[in-house]
C-alpha cells in the first residue's frame, strides 16, 4: 500500500505539481470549449482567457502565502 | 513552422533537463567511482528508450483529435507548472536554479554516503546516478511522447531531444564541471512558454474548436503566452519591490 501510494504521488507530483487548482481549471476550460464547439459557437478563445486566468490566480495565491 | 517549433522545444527541454542530470552524474562520478555511476547512467538511458519505444507506437493507434484533447490538456498542466515556477523565478519570488550550488551539494552528499557494494558497484553511485537520469529523462520523455504523437512525428521529437543529449554530453566530458554558464532559468523560461502554447492549440483543437486561419495562429497564441507571462513577472516584479 505504502508504495502504491509512492507511485501515485510521483505521478501527482510529476503531472498536477504545486498546484492542483491550475490542472482542474484547465480540465473545465477544455470540457466548456468542448461544450461550444459542439454547439456551434466558437470556442478557440476559452482555453487562452482560462490560462491567463488561472496561471495570475495561482500566482497571487503564491505570491502572498509567500511560498 | 511547427516542425521548427517540434524540435526546438524537445531540444530546449532535453538540454536544461540534460544539465541537471550532468550536475548530478560529475558530482557522483568524480567523488565516488565513474564505473558504477556510468552504469546507473546507462540503465537509466536504457529504462527511458523503453517506455519511448513502448508508448511511442501505441499513442500513434489513437485517433487524432481524442489525442490532442489529453495531450493538449496533459501539456498545458504540465507546461503551466514549468511556467508558474519560471515567473517566479523571473520575478524574484523563488530563488534561480544554480548549477554550481547543486554541484557543491551533491558533492558533500557523496562524500558523507557509506560505501557499500553490491554486484561489483558502488551502490551510492549506481542509484544516485540512476535516479538523477532517470527522472530527469522522464519529463524529456513525456514531452518528447506528448509533442511528438499529436503532432505526427515522434522521431522528430527524439531527434531534437538527441540532439540535445549529444551537445551536453559532449560539452560536460570537456568541461568536466556542471554548466552552470548555461542560461538554464531563460531556457526553462522558453520551455515553460512553447509546452503552454502547444498545451492551448492542440487542447482546443482536441476540444472541437477550430482556431481562425489553422495553423497560422499558432504564432499568435505563442506571442499571447510570451506577452502574459512577460506581464505577469513586471506585476510579480513591481509588487514585490513595493512590499520590500
Amino acid at each position: 500500500m505504502n508504495a502504491l501510494r509512492r507511485f501515485g504521488r510521483f505521478w501527482w507530483d510529476f503531472v498536477i505539481g504545486d498546484d492542483w487548482r491550475v490542472a482542474a481549471g484547465v480540465v473545465i476550460a477544455l470540457a466548456v470549449s468542448g461544450a461550444l464547439a459542439e454547439a456551434g459557437v466558437p470556442a478557440w478563445w476559452i482555453l487562452p482567457v482560462a490560462v491567463a486566468g488561472v496561471l495570475y490566480l495561482s500566482l497571487r495565491r503564491e505570491t502572498r502565502s509567500g511560498g | 513552422m511547427s516542425a521548427a517549433f517540434l524540435v526546438a522545444s524537445a531540444f530546449l527541454a532535453c538540454a536544461v533537463e540534460m544539465v541537471e542530470a550532468l550536475t548530478i552524474v560529475l558530482a557522483v562520478g568524480l567523488t565516488r567511482d565513474w564505473r558504477s555511476t556510468l552504469s546507473g547512467v546507462g540503465v537509466a538511458v536504457v529504462a527511458l528508450a523503453a517506455i519511448v519505444a513502448a508508448l511511442g507506437p501505441a499513442l500513434t493507434v489513437i485517433p487524432i483529435d481524442d489525442l490532442r484533447l489529453v495531450v493538449g490538456g496533459l501539456l498545458l498542466i504540465f507546461g503551466l507548472q514549468w511556467l508558474r515556477k519560471a515567473i517566479l523565478r523571473a520575478s524574484g519570488h523563488k530563488a534561480l536554479h544554480d548549477e554550481d550550488e547543486a554541484f557543491a551539494r551533491e558533492i558533500e552528499e557523496a562524500r558523507a554516503a557509506g560505501s557499500e557494494r553490491r554486484a561489483g558497484l558502488d551502490w551510492y553511485a549506481f542509484t544516485i546516478a540512476f535516479k538523477g537520469v532517470l527522472l530527469e529523462g522522464l519529463e524529456v520523455a513525456f514531452i518528447v511522447l506528448t509533442f511528438g504523437s499529436a503532432q505526427g512525428s515522434i522521431p522528430l521529437a527524439v531527434a531534437g531531444a538527441a540532439a540535445a543529449v549529444v551537445v551536453v554530453v559532449v560539452v560536460g566530458a570537456v568541461a568536466r564541471a556542471p554548466l552552470s554558464r548555461v542560461p538554464e532559468n531563460s531556457m526553462k523560461f522558453a520551455v515553460g512558454v512553447m509546452l503552454t502554447t502547444f498545451g492551448i492549440f492542440w487542447g482546443a483543437e482536441g476540444a472541437g474548436a477550430d482556431w481562425p486561419g489553422g495553423d497560422a495562429a499558432l504564432p499568435v497564441v505563442l506571442l499571447f503566452v510570451v506577452l502574459l507571462s512577460f506581464g505577469l513577472v513586471s506585476t510579480l516584479r513591481r509588487r514585490r519591490l513595493a512590499l520590500a
